[in-house]
């Protein structure tokens, strides 16, 4: 017994396989194992034999099994540290091919200025590309001889009734005017959205986009269009003292009109929003002419407002310091990947408009 | 609109620096575009006295002076001719930069002999052409002061006008605001009638009152037409005129100077009545400028027997314009119809500064004056005498008054200032005030056309207190927490665009238009959406589908060498000229390889269903329930007509997607593949409003879900979506998915048939399925998609 106790437990030892540890088992505690033999022989003992070699029995199966376990465990562990040897890859190899695309920056400059109006309770509104003569120039208090009207600046299309043509929105100001006919104050909208003139050079292409915005109720005024814009600019620029100056200006729909310069400098030939020597221009605005309110339906004496409007494109290339107007509706991948933003980055004002 | 600061000064009393006069020019409205101040860049030079002049050793044209330069003695080699013992000059010393080389002056050795520093003639300080000599200053001026303190240098500003701002056309207008927004005093302007000598020969007739309703004529008679005085021409030179004769200089001058267009003929060219009329057909007449202007009956002349002589507040005509050799003028102040002189000037593409003016508002008030003031200034540079004045029609009526609630003022200009104040400045712009029961009785002056009513008063008394004192107010918030304001349709324009983008597209904007000969590729090319006025032929046509324009995208970035790429954009299409013609849609395509060559795996070039797949995400993010939608082979004819589909909830498209047509890329030279996708975003079903934001609660059963695989020998046009939908209606409560996992032909499967493979998923939802009901609902399963598509369970 004793022999076959430690031979078997030699051989569990020699084991280098679990294939061949099984085979050791079987061949001790298989059902025609050795061990297992000689339990056998128990059934022919006497009482007090049988008790003194089953325990004698018993004694060596315990340690064979737990020797098996043990052989057992140690040759698993082995063979994972085999496996994890083999299984050695190159960490440097690239990912699978996996790719983001980009956000337009006129896409994103729009989601950052309606993020800031939205905080100051101005919805979105939005209407036609292509526009009739009231909606882009008559309700806006143009005068019928009004320069803008002629051939110059303005797309027209063929005329579909006597000396009556449609044309592409010089402005996004014909919404405006949708609005307040559709729209009883007090009204908050902003609107951004395409714009067309007939002019193409380095700083002007036939298409760009603009974000206008309107405001009338009974008691708006000068100083809250100022406090509006100058509250706007140093939000969307992320520059807490910008300079902001209000100049005279005249416009057919405002009066008084202004236009709005921020302070800059361009020291070292870099230009930079903020405090120093010049300035930029970068919008128009006004109290809304009460001519315009009145060809819309509103009582100007009873209501008022402001208006405002300015170039997103503009915009965008002075945050972001994009050279070149034209490049914006190229399609170039190269321009896009670099100028364009991730779809993660949507601005808040509670995480910051720009990374 | 261009003046110099002395010339200004003629005008406005001032004690107020020249940085001061700027910065409220661009406050009134009057933006300063530009100043030219020549003394900015002389700061640094002095007067030097030249003590001795001796010839150089080694140079015959040069000098070596010795300079007194106020704190000390210098040597100076110099080149001039003129530079001699006794001369106060213009000293550089090193350090100093030159204006017309732009560069600092360094000390030097010229021909060996020492130079400290450097005396400056004209041209090298940018003050004028000359350049025969230094600048010999007067003999009295101290030495060793600053140059700027003892030359009269004139700084040239720039200003533009807005177009309701007539008024400041002249320098006077200007000078006008800035004494109204306290920046000095207005100087009187002598209006004083010229008696007459004589009566004029020349007589007028207005035959066209409502084209020229007022004209005042004299005539001068004994004009010498010489140069004009150098101070004429120096101010004319410095806002960039070219001096040409006295009696044309003048006119110009009065021009610029009082916003006053005037004409000056020679008397004795005009033959007979000076006749504003409308111009006949076919008459033509041969202009100041060179040209020859063919006339219409729209357009007011200034006639004689001869013909037309002149193009009303347009220009003169040359035949009976003046010379040297002109003796007898006769000069005219008129007025003319601001319209009718805009579209004559347009029509026929003649600018001039009396139409710039005309055509804006000149001062009805002012065409006597003018006159008068023309006609001393002619006879104080030329001589002569003049007639009596000749003056046909009247002024029209321009008077107007209207009353001002001071109130007003604050309520939309959101200052608070006193009456008197208000009456101040209205006052100041030329505006009489009376009191009225309701506030203030206000008749502005006759150069303000552009005041009209109460709201353009509170205007001019807001700009004239000044934009920058009013003080700013934030908007004041309608609730606490800002509500959100975005419809639908923007929220899930900006959901689709950054889930596009999350899936490698990148996000373009292209240009509303389309050359009309492509547009027809994508169901365009109707005349009402053509352009009458495109700005260039490839750009003539509102295009009928984004498409087009991504694929020539495409197709110039494959130009350098990137031809994998995927694109869209969000914007709109236009299938008619009517607002609702105009359609939102999200566009994309993608081209080339889907997936890149890489080592994990094999390359792909993209097909249909990566369109599809795209377009199935960006609905599914807008919230369109995806798995009801019915795909359909119905594509338009720019999709490949076996390889694209459109996406369906009921018999309205939302979507098309598939590959490009291989005709629609040649034509646009661009090699494929290419697929894409169209989604209108109006179409998509509204979703509906909850009452609660509360999600129904998860069914999750508690017994296991059991997936079972079917393979069916289906003939080869029956389609997935077909066996799919056959496959779920089979057991509608036990079945809760069917999807297509293999798809076989070839070996092993007859010619025209197909193997679609299904796994059908189980859910029982009160008890763990038993093997006969498992079967029952397999056999179901396979009964309901032989009797919908002919298909046979593959052994």
């Amino acid at each position: 017994m004793e022999q076959l106790k430690s031979l078997t437990l030699d051989e569990i030892a020699a084991a280098s396989t679990l294939e061949a540890l099984e085979a050791v088992r079987v061949k001790a505690l298989g059902k025609k194992g050795a061990l297992t033999e000689e339990m056998k022989k128990l059934g022919a003992m006497g009482a007090d034999e049988r008790k003194a070699f089953g325990a004698c029995i018993n004694e060596v199966k315990a340690a064979l099994e737990s020797a098996l376990a043990e052989r057992k465990s140690w040759l698993e562990n082995a063979a994972i540290d085999a496996r994890l040897t083999a299984e050695k890859i190159d960490i440097t190899l690239p990912c699978r091919p996996e790719i983001e695309g980009r956000i337009h920056p006129i896409s994103q400059t729009i989601d950052e200025v309606t993020a800031i109006f939205a905080e100051m309770g101005f919805a979105v509104a939005e209407g036609p590309d292509i526009e009739d003569d009231f909606h882009n120039f008559t309700a806006l208090n143009f005068p019928p001889d009004h320069p803008a009207r002629q051939m110059h600046d303005t797309f027209f299309f063929g005329e579909h009734a006597p000396n009556e043509r449609l044309l592409l929105r010089t402005h996004t100001s014909p919404v405006q005017v949708r609005t307040m006919l559709n729209q009883k104050p007090p009204i908050r909208v902003i609107i951004p959205g395409r714009t067309f003139r007939c002019d193409s050079d380095m700083t002007h292409t036939p298409m760009f986009h603009q974000v206008e915005g309107l405001l009338i109720d009974e008691s708006t005024h000068f100083g809250h269009l100022k406090g509006c814009l100058i509250d706007f600019v140093r939000a969307f620029f992320e520059v807490d003292d910008v300079p902001v100056r209000f100049r005279p200006s005249f416009f057919p729909f405002t009066e008084p009109s202004a236009e709005v310069d921020i302070g800059c400098s361009r020291e070292g030939g870099e230009l930079r929003i903020g405090r120093g020597a010049g300035w930029l221009e970068i919008l128009g605005c006004g109290m809304v002419h009460p001519n315009v309110l009145r060809n819309c339906g509103i009582d100007p004496d009873q209501y008022q407002g402001f208006a405002f409007g300015m170039g997103v494109e503009r915009l965008a290339m002075l945050k972001y310091g994009i050279p070149d107007l034209r490049t914006f509706f190229d399609g170039d991948l190269r321009w896009l990947r670099h100028y364009g933003f991730s779809p993660q980055d949507v601005p808040t004002l509670a995480g910051g408009l720009a990374r | 609109m261009k003046f110099t600061l002395s010339w200004l000064k003629d005008h406005l009393d001032t004690t107020a620096t020249l940085a001061e006069i700027l910065e409220r020019l661009t406050m009134l409205g009057l933006e300063v575009e530009g100043v030219e101040d020549p003394a900015s860049a002389l700061s640094s030079f002095i007067v030097g006295h030249v003590v001795e002049a001796n010839q150089h050793p080694n140079a015959d044209r040069l000098r070596v002076c010795k300079v007194d330069t106020g704190k000390g003695t210098i040597q100076v080699v110099c080149g001039a001719p003129n530079a001699r013992a006794g001369l106060k000059v213009a000293l550089a010393l090193p350090g100093t930069v030159i204006p017309a080389s732009g560069e600092a002056l360094k000390k030097g050795a010229i021909r060996g002999q020492e130079s400290q520093g450097m005396m400056c003639s004209n041209r090298e300080l940018k003050l004028g052409e000359d350049h025969d000599g230094i600048i010999e200053l007067d003999a009295a001026t101290p030495i060793g002061v600053p140059l700027t303190e003892v030359l009269s240098l004139d700084p040239v500003i720039d200003i533009a006008i807005t177009p309701n701002r007539a008024d400041c056309l002249g320098v006077r207008g200007v000078a006008r605001d800035l004494a109204a927004a306290g920046l000095g005093t207005l100087k009187p302007l002598d209006t004083v009638h010229v008696a007459g000598k004589f009566k004029s020969a020349i007589d007028v007739r207005i035959d066209a009152p409502h084209a020229c309703p007022f004209f005042v004529g004299r005539s001068i008679r004994g004009v010498k037409n010489g140069d004009s005085p150098k101070w004429l021409k120096d101010r004319l030179t410095a806002i960039g005129l070219r001096p040409i004769s006295a009696l044309v200089d003048i006119t110009n001058y009065i021009t610029f100077d009082l916003a006053r267009p005037l004409h000056v003929f020679d008397a004795g060219l005009v033959k007979g009545p000076i006749t504003p009329r409308l111009a006949k057909a076919g008459e033509k007449l041969a202009a100041l400028n060179g040209k020859t202007y063919e006339l219409d009956e729209t357009m007011t002349v200034i006639a004689d027997m001869n013909g037309p002589e002149a193009l009303g507040g347009v220009i003169g005509g040359l035949p009976s314009g003046c010379t040297e050799s002109t003796t007898d003028v006769f000069v005219e102040s008129a007025l003319f119809d601001p319209i009718r002189t805009a579209n004559t000037g347009r029509k026929l593409q003649a600018d001039s500064d009396a139409r710039y003016r005309f055509e804006r508002h000149v001062d009805p008030e002012f065409a006597q004056v003018g006159m008068e003031i023309a006609t001393r200034m002619i006879l104080d540079l030329c001589g002569g005498e003049a007639s009596d004045l000749v003056i046909a029609g009247s002024v029209p009526d321009w008077k107007k008054s209207f009353v001002l609630r001071p109130e007003r003022v604050a309520q939309h200009g959101g200052i608070h200032i006193d009456k008197a104040y208000i009456e101040r400045i209205l006052m100041g712009l030329g505006c009489t005030v009376a009191e009225h029961g309701e506030g203030i009785l206000v008749s502005p002056p006759s150069w303000r056309a552009d005041i009209g009513a109460e709201h353009d008063l509170v205007e001019e008394v807001i700009r004239i207190y000044g934009y920058d004192h009013v003080k700013a107010v934030s908007v004041p918030k309608r609730t606490a927490i800002t509500a959100p304001v975005l419809t639908q349709l923007q929220k899930r324009r900006s959901l689709i665009r950054r889930t596009l983008a999350g899936r490698g597209l990148n996000e373009t904007v292209s240009w509303s238009f389309m050359p009309k000969e492509l547009s027809g590729l994508f169901g365009g090319g109707a005349d009402a959406l053509t352009l009458a006025n495109p700005i260039s032929s490839d750009l003539d046509q509102m295009r009928p589908s984004i498409l087009g324009n991504l694929i020539q995208a495409v197709g110039r970035n494959a130009d350098r060498g990137l031809g994998d790429l995927g694109l869209f954009e969000l914007g709109p299409q236009y299938a008619g000229v009517k607002p609702e013609e105009q359609s939102s849609m999200a566009t994309g395509l993608r081209a080339g390889l889907m997936v890149d060559r890489n080592w994990a795996g094999p390359s792909r070039p993209v097909d249909a269903y990566d369109a599809k797949a795209d377009a199935l995400a960006a609905l599914s993010i807008a919230q369109v329930p995806t798995d009801n939608l019915q795909i359909e082979a119905d594509a338009p004819g720019w999709y490949h007509p076996g390889r694209s589909g459109s996406l369906k909830l009921g018999p309205k498209a939302l979507a098309w997607f598939g590959e490009i047509h291989p005709r629609v890329l040649k034509a646009l030279d661009v090699k494929g593949p290419v697929v894409g996708f169209e989604i209108f975003l109006d179409a998509l079903p509204p979703v509906k409003a909850r009452p609660s934001k509360t999600k129904p609660a998860l069914k999750a059963s508690p017994f296991q879900a059991l997936v079972r695989d079917f393979a069916f020998l289906v003939d080869k046009t029956v389609t997935a979506q077909a066996v799919l939908r056959a496959a779920k209606s089979a057991d509608k409560a036990l079945i809760v998915k069917a999807e297509l996992f293999d798809l076989y032909e070839g070996k092993g499967v007859e010619e025209g048939k197909k193997s679609l493979a299904i796994a059908v998923t189980l859910q029982p939802t009160e008890r763990t399925l038993t093997d006969p009901e498992i079967e029952a609902v397999a056999a179901k399963l396979v009964e309901a998609v032989s009797k919908a598509t002919g298909a046979s369970l593959r052994g």
